[in-house]
């Protein structure tokens, strides 16, 4: 089935690099293949990233704090919200999940690696060198400051003639590579490599909603990738996509955009769905409630989600028939959301519910993905859509969503999740004081951004004027950044402190009901000393309880099934390398430089061959030499 | 809707403390205090969702916190393990009809309200017709029925119809009064259209809401709503306009030549400055009648003489980022009395109009004139 089941092939010594052995130091991170050091990677990085998408939102909420204040330019502010919107929703939040699920998918369900592991590597590095192309912008000539749905004919050459935009358009095509390669290998990797007995309709919801989001990164990202690379041509080639004056139709951007940025979103909460759904039945003490109707909801707003993108086009005169049905196909997606919000209650119903943490985070999400849920509603009914589209009551809701939602879910996560990665316990005490700060300073910021907008103050601009009632709410808004930053800061540090003294955590902490809590924290290598099993829904709560189970006889899995060794892929530098070449290639694009575009291009073609026939690699774990190699290859 | 008008008003005080206490829902840009039938129809259906929604507020957080009390570990049970239960499919059946029913309750009034207010209309006997050109950042709006070109200001009759035919001329905008009406997107090679009325007179105000850079903040401009004899008066104003300053004041004729001399004339038309009439012709805000407008640079700040000459020293100052340049340098000694001419000639402009009978100009009339024909009671807005 898997790799590592397969009698021990033949290892290469590699055609021009030879398979690099580190263990230590930087060059073992660069490359590693291990989903776990790339999960770590990828949920640092998008931390990073989200630093700067705070500090971004922070010079927004002063600049708004009082009117008619010139602390940044109108040309910077752009650049400021552009920027906070590209990265929290590219390259913070969504690639957080992504992290979360490099890390946790295999684990989940009984998986030594992804199935592809240098392929996972290279997801991972496209994002983070495609991430900082498109940060490199403040020192090349300024960012993006179109937003971040680059509305043509806005990202025109004649409309804006710096790289701000090129820099956007190159840099979420290569990040959009990544999200796309790590979710056909999550995909691949769900499918065939699940721990015997861990059917489908066993597999942790976190999995099941990692499976459907990747379904819609594989759908939604072409759309995009299209539409950007036409903007890509028409800036560098003088193509006429969405030039008005040659007849081009710039409505066609918002189309592809938004059959790409609905999805989006769900491809962005789905994950939250999954780790919520893990979350509550831990410290519930009971299963999930309504299993099969969350997943299949689950796959029901996924496929609603590609029917419904109109909705962000209301006002773009589509006509009374156009957004009566997309009006109505929003408003059933909020049929599949709201039995979800049932089942996690239902879930809670009944139970013994510890307040830790990740618990709080989690109440905290469904409180605010229920507020956020219903302006979601409201802003489905076209009419009202007329007034609210584009003004402060829009951000007041999509940040419910997607930071009341996905980011308070994701932040559950790492708190549910960080003992496992560290082996160390955040302190609790810490924790709630940072988390009362985060939720109350969130508030303070989102919830009078709903006022604001039904006073008429549209989003986007720099500046307001004295008279219109929309100092107050201002003020609020921003005097909760202060109150949040504090709990951020407070939270970076008890992490930190964490790091270095925090309490062993064992390798169940929580009382965890899943495969990840069987194994060491944090899990050597190779993860699982012996292959798992799962006998039942929950399937480490079935070992632990199996009275309370219905689970299937362990004798219907007795097998050696790491005979022969676990089979560990070799790391290799390629995935780095071919990143590495990309965004080169793209500062040749940007550049207009095509003999250095076409000299990466080269490069890239013979890293693909040399990656190919750089051979599988890897070695052997032996189950009874674990102990002796855990501190040879760790 | 099915909102009867004693709910709506109702709904407003009372939301206040259901919200947060002590908010003004009255404002110069609020959906919440609309003017005419179209932006009430959106604000009747917004309170139908917002009532619906506490019920669910309500109820969903009434059982979360019910839950949360009543099913918390116990300390004095610290181990024990709750019933295993995985779902019951009646129950699941059950809650999947609420939300169903929630969204029929929403889903019945929005259809209607879309067919009630979006419906592409034909102009009929009565209706005024006002054709909208979005430029970066300002508004030209040009009435085809009267032969009106004119900038940031548009003046309409009371309870008509007023169709509003929108285009851009380079990027996205979108027009929008919150008191009259939702927005519409202007779009270029797109021709969009958006119909309204106005119950009562009165200056209300409006704002691009589609980011357009730069000066997207100070894209604003404002709508009158006047009698039909006012109306009738102020298109008469544009009908046998005068470029003429109507006074003697000397500093008005100088600031007459100014306007061509120092280039202003290049960009800007004023009708019948050349004896031409160059209806439609150009790209910049026409200046026709400048003196009848209460605001300047887009609606950003009051059009009064002090504020014209900020305004023309260095426009940068009211507008970040617009592409009016500054015509007088730092160091020119008579930058002060130039900029001053023009500007009391800019505000003489329509000042002369016969209909209205304020023949003599000077300032203080202009403001009179100016009251009167924008419906009088917008001195303190």
């Amino acid at each position: 089935m898997a790799i590592g089941r397969q009698a021990a092939p033949a290892v290469s010594d590699g055609t021009i690099f030879k398979r690099p052995t580190w263990t230590r130091g930087i060059g073992s991170w660069i490359t590693t293949i291990d989903h776990k050091r790339l999960g770590i990677l990828y949920i640092l990085s998008s931390f990073l990233f989200m630093g700067l998408a705070s500090v971004e939102a922070f010079i927004i909420r002063l600049q708004l704090m009082a009117p008619n204040q010139q602390l940044v330019s109108p040309d910077a502010f752009n650049q400021l919200f552009t920027m906070h919107g590209v990265t929290m929703v590219f390259l913070a939040i969504m690639p957080l999940g992504t992290g979360l699920a490099n890390y946790f998918v295999p684990l989940l369900i009984g998986a030594r690696d992804l199935a592809f592991p240098r392929l996972n590597a290279f997801g991972y590095w496209v994002y983070i060198l495609g991430g900082l192309f498109i940060y490199s912008s403040f020192f090349l000539g300024g960012a993006p400051d179109v937003g971040w749905f680059a509305y043509a004919p806005l990202t025109s050459l004649s409309n804006n003639p710096g790289p701000g935009t090129d820099f956007y358009m190159l840099g979420l095509t290569i990040t959009g590579i990544g999200t796309l390669v790590t979710a056909m290998n999550l995909i691949v990797t769900i499918i065939s490599m699940r721990a015997p007995g861990m059917t489908m309709m066993r597999m942790p919801v976190f999995v099941w909603m990692m499976l459907i989001t990747s379904f819609l990164i594989i759908f939604a990202f072409p759309p995009l990738t299209i539409a950007m690379v036409q903007v890509i041509f028409d800036r560098t080639f003088g193509t006429l996509f969405y030039v008005p004056e040659a007849g081009g139709l710039p409505i066609l951007w918002q189309h592809l955009f938004w059959i790409f940025g609905h999805p989006e979103v769900y491809i962005i909460i789905l994950p939250a769905f999954g780790v919520i759904s893990e979350i509550i039945p831990t410290f519930s003490r009971k299963p999930l409630f309504g299993y099969p109707v969350m997943i299949l909801s689950g796959i029901f707003i996924g496929f609603m989600g590609f029917a419904v993108w109109a909705h962000h086009m209301f006002t773009t005169g589509l006509g009374p028939v156009a957004n009566t049905a997309f009006s109505l196909t929003s408003f059933v997606i909020g049929i599949p959301t709201g039995v979800k919000v049932f089942n996690w209650v239902g879930t809670m119903w009944g139970g013994a519910i510890r307040f830790t943490v990740p618990m709080l985070y989690s109440i905290a999400f469904l409180f605010m993905f229920v507020l956020g849920g219903i302006t979601g509603i409201m802003l489905a009914m076209p009419p009202f859509d007329a007034q609210a589209h584009d003004s402060y009551f829009v951000v007041a809701h999509f940040h419910y969503v997607m930071g009341g939602g996905a980011l308070f879910a994701f932040f559950a996560a790492v708190y549910y999740w960080f003992p496992k990665m560290t082996g160390k316990m955040i302190s609790e005490r810490i924790g709630k004081i940072a988390f009362a700060f985060f939720f109350v300073g969130f508030n303070m910021i989102f919830m009078p951004q709903h006022f604001v907008g039904l006073l008429g103050m549209p989003r986007r601009v720099q500046t307001y004027d004295e008279g219109f009632g929309f100092e107050i709410w201002n003020l609020i808004s921003s005097s909760g950044t202060f109150v949040m930053g504090f709990g951020m800061i407070l939270i970076l540090l008890s992490v930190i402190w964490a790091f270095k003294n925090g309490a062993p955590a064992g390798n169940d902490p929580w009382d965890g009901r899943t495969l990840e809590w069987t194994t060491t924290s944090p899990p050597a290598h190779y993860n699982f000393a012996v292959q798992p099993v799962a006998l039942d829904r929950d399937a480490f709560w079935a070992q632990k309880h199996p009275e309370l189970a219905h689970a299937d006889d362990p004798a219907l899995y007795d097998h050696d099934y790491d005979a022969g060794g676990i089979h560990m892929p070799g790391q290799s530098w390629y995935p780095f390398l071919m990143s590495l070449f990309i965004v080169i290639g793209a500062y040749g694009i940007l550049y207009q430089n095509f003999v250095l575009a076409a000299l990466m291009g080269v490069l890239v073609t013979f890293t693909t061959y040399g990656w190919a026939f750089e051979g599988v690699g890897g070695y052997h774990v032996h189950p009874d030499e674990h102990e002796s190699q855990e501190g040879a290859t760790d | 809707m099915p909102m009867t008008p004693w709910l709506r008003r109702a709904a407003i005080p009372l939301a206040g403390p259901l919200l947060l206490a002590g908010c003004d829902f009255a404002g110069l840009q609020s959906t919440l205090d609309p003017a005419g039938p179209i932006a009430q129809a959106q604000l009747d259906l917004f309170m139908w969702s917002y009532w619906l929604s506490w019920i669910v507020i309500v109820a969903v957080f009434g059982v979360l916190a019910y839950v949360l009390l009543r099913f918390r570990r116990r300390a004095s049970d610290p181990d024990r393990i709750p019933s295993q239960f995985h779902g019951s499919t009646k129950l699941e059946i059950g809650l999947t009809i609420i939300p169903v029913v929630i969204v029929i309750l929403v889903a019945v009034p929005t259809v209607r309200t879309i067919w009630e207010t979006e419906v592409r209309v034909v102009p009929e006997e009565g209706d005024v017709i006002v054709n909208v050109t979005g430029y970066q950042w300002w508004w030209r709006f040009e009435y085809p029925e009267h032969g009106v070109v004119t900038a940031n200001e548009m003046h309409i009759p009371v309870d008509r119809r007023v169709i509003v035919n929108l285009e851009s001329a380079d990027v996205l905008h979108a027009f929008w009064v919150p008191r009259l009406a939702g927005k519409r997107d202007l779009i270029p090679n797109q021709n969009n259209q958006l119909w309204f009325s106005a119950d009562e007179t009165g200056e209300y105000y409006g704002q691009c809401a589609e980011l357009c850079l730069g000066a997207h903040a100070y894209m604003k401009f404002r709508v009158h709503v006047v009698e039909d004899e006012r109306f009738d008066a102020w298109v008469d104003a544009f009908e046998a306009p005068s470029a003429l300053p109507a006074s003697d004041d000397p500093r008005v004729q100088r600031g007459r030549d100014l306007f061509a001399t120092k280039g202003c004339s290049t960009c800007h038309t004023i009708q019948d400055y050349r004896g031409e009439v160059p209806v439609g012709s150009s790209d910049f805000p026409n200046l026709t009648n400048f003196g009848l407008r209460t605001s300047l640079a887009a609606g950003v700040v009051d059009n009064t003489q002090e504020n014209l000459e900020t305004w023309l020293r260095d426009p940068q100052i009211f507008k970040p980022g617009n592409y009016m340049p500054k015509v007088w340098r730092e160091d020119d000694p008579d930058a002060d009395e130039e900029i001053a001419a023009v500007a009391a000639y800019l505000l003489s402009l329509g000042s002369d109009a016969e209909e209205l009978a304020f023949a003599s100009g000077g300032t203080d009339d202009v403001q009179a004139f100016r009251a009167a024909a924008t419906g009088g009671d917008d001195g303190d807005r």
